[in-house]
């Protein structure tokens, strides 16, 4: 049997059983059929962003073909079809992470602006000298240097809360640091460095009963397990597009709508206003009042077609996938001599970043490269995490629920190529 | 594995793992500071100048293999030479990695860092510490960064 049809058959038994066909989902992925330095494409950099399904790229060509025009402005045809289509994405957005108002799903250009938005809209008016904002030793540096230039402006401090060596939170030297003078909690969902995943309800919990608001930054998280903000009763939750299979430009920030009434605007121009005059301008109601200008019409539409297609697959089945390709790399990747993995923790996302002893992560990372095999090497945006495991910088493969187990024994192949070059 | 053979070649292996000249210079002259904000990768490079020539040079720091060779590469090459020498040799080194001229026979061992210019993305490892020189020499106190 060659290795196509063996391919097949797998296939076939494994949905005769129930089991993710990863085999039949990554046709839908184009960029994926393609070699690299003449090997196939192994695409493990899904931290660093996703690739994106078929349906995405056609929804954002159908907008662009037949319907491109600017929204909340036109009475022509296209102009309402292009509202439509932007308003049916904001709900698509609502119901993904089961907010209670579209009002409540403001969007932004991804992550970083959405954390950038609460820290300038919500925590610049609310932080004085002596305050403080709580963050933990894992996160990225867009969940770091907003604050940090807030805290630095206002004469507020940023408290850290720290992590052991598995990568996991101390909890109980966080919860210390939430005192009185903590004007907000600031943490990663998943860190995209080490993997982990914050324990979330404990931490907001723990912040709630000292009346303390949170924010979730959750770019690693959105696309790997299912959300419910209501459940989880976040105060902000914020999110990228090109993280979840859809386009970059594009991302959401969630706010709980009895905060977000109270705060001003971040940004100023057309679409976010009801009345201009030169002596007063009064605001639009929500979310308009957060969006200004012409949005990303096409990134929105193109992310309602990712979520859309998240739910055809099922984000728990995919989910399920991912871990099993973790655990399979983990204990794979681990075994390769002179390996040391970073981001230990006992609940993951499917990160699996690592050293080798000897060999700078640039190095690992141009080798596999020539053998079609993309991570990530250097300090992912995450330098305080590379000085607490005392490490330079690290290599870093990341899943997605397209990836396979024949991949992560390429990643293998690849690495144990990084041995014989340098010894 | 031959592709890769051309950029990792054993005296780019050896000089990465048993870097020459890799020590602070209580004496020096003049020194520099190079950071590549993008991989995390330092330098620091020491020279002792006696008039316009390079008595000594050495430097310490953390990079991946072709930065932290191509360090040790520069320090070894540089001795004795004058400043003038210095910056031909920049120049020439630079044409070497980018393939933007006829590579300078007078670059002698450098020319092991030749097959970094099939590698776009690492040329700024192997040119890092060379615009440390060139900032070393011109008694520049801010440090030097590859963005």
């Amino acid at each position: 049997m060659n290795t196509t049809s063996t391919e097949v058959a797998a296939a076939a038994g494994r949905e005769a059983r129930g089991e993710f066909d990863v085999w039949r989902i990554r046709e839908d992925f184009p960029v994926l059929r393609q070699t690299v330095h003449g090997k196939p494409l192994v695409y493990l950099d899904n931290a660093a962003t996703t690739q994106k399904p078929r349906a995405v790229i056609a929804a954002i060509d159908r907008f662009y073909t037949a319907d491109c025009s600017n929204v909340h402005r036109g009475v022509h045809l296209l102009s309402e079809r292009a509202t439509m289509a932007y308003e049916e994405a904001r709900g698509k957005v609502r119901r993904f992470l089961n907010a209670a108002s579209e009002r409540e799903i403001i969007f932004v250009r991804g992550t970083t602006e959405a954390i950038n938005l609460v820290a300038h809209s919500f925590g610049r008016p609310r932080l004085g000298p002596g305050d403080e904002v709580v963050l933990t030793h894992m996160e990225h540096h867009s969940n770091i240097v907003p604050w940090q230039l807030l805290c630095e402006e206002k004469g507020a401090r940023l408290r850290v809360a720290p992590i052991d060596d598995r990568g996991e939170l101390i909890f109980e030297e966080f919860e210390r640091l939430l005192r009185p003078c903590t004007r907000i909690v600031a943490v990663a969902h998943v860190s995209n460095a080490l993997g982990t995943v914050n324990p979330l309800r404990r931490i907001i919990e723990a912040a709630h009963a000292r009346g303390i608001p949170v924010l979730v930054d959750g770019a690693q998280a959105a696309a790997h397990i299912r959300l419910d903000v209501q459940d989880l009763d976040c105060d902000f939750y914020a999110f990228s597009g090109h993280k979840l299979y859809g386009p970059s430009g594009i991302g959401v920030l969630y706010g709980k709508a009895s905060w977000l009434e109270q705060m001003p605007p971040y940004q100023s121009g057309g679409d976010m206003i009801r009345t201009v005059s030169f002596e007063k301008t009064t605001f639009n109601e929500l979310p308009y009042k957060f969006e200004a200008g012409t949005p990303n019409i096409a990134g929105a539409i193109g992310l309602g077609a990712a979520i859309d297609y998240l739910d055809s697959i099922g984000l728990e089945q995919a989910a399920a996938w991912e871990q099993e390709l973790l655990a399979y790399a983990t204990e794979r990747v681990g075994a390769v001599p002179g390996v040391r993995l970073i981001g230990t923790a006992r609940e993951k996302g499917a990160v699996l970043s690592f050293v080798m002893e000897g060999v700078h992560p640039h190095d690992i990372a141009t080798v596999l490269d020539r053998q079609g095999v993309a991570v990530r090497a250097g300090h992912v945006c995450a330098q305080p995490v590379m000085e607490r495991f005392g490490v330079p910088a690290i290599a870093r493969a990341s899943f997605a629920f397209y990836n396979t187990r024949e991949e992560v024994d390429v990643l293998v192949t690849g690495l144990q190529k990084v041995r014989e070059i340098f010894g | 594995m031959e592709e890769l053979r051309d950029l990792y070649q054993e005296v780019i292996v050896d000089h990465s793992r048993r870097p020459r000249n890799f020590r602070v210079m209580a004496d020096a002259t003049a020194t520099a500071e190079g950071y590549n904000p993008l991989c995390g990768d330092k330098v620091m490079l020491y020279l002792k100048l006696e008039g316009d020539v390079i008595r000594d040079v050495a430097f310490q720091g953390s990079g991946c293999a072709i930065s932290t060779a191509s360090a040790s590469l520069l320090t070894e090459s540089l001795k004795g030479k004058t400043t003038a020498q210095a910056e031909e040799l920049f120049e020439g080194f630079h044409k070497l990695v980018t393939g933007s001229g006829a590579p300078d026979k007078e670059l002698g061992k450098l020319a092991v860092l030749r097959g970094v210019r099939e590698y776009p993305m690492r040329v700024k490892c192997a040119t890092l510490v060379w615009h440390t020189l060139r900032a070393a020499l011109k008694g520049e106190r801010q440090p030097v960064s590859t963005e």
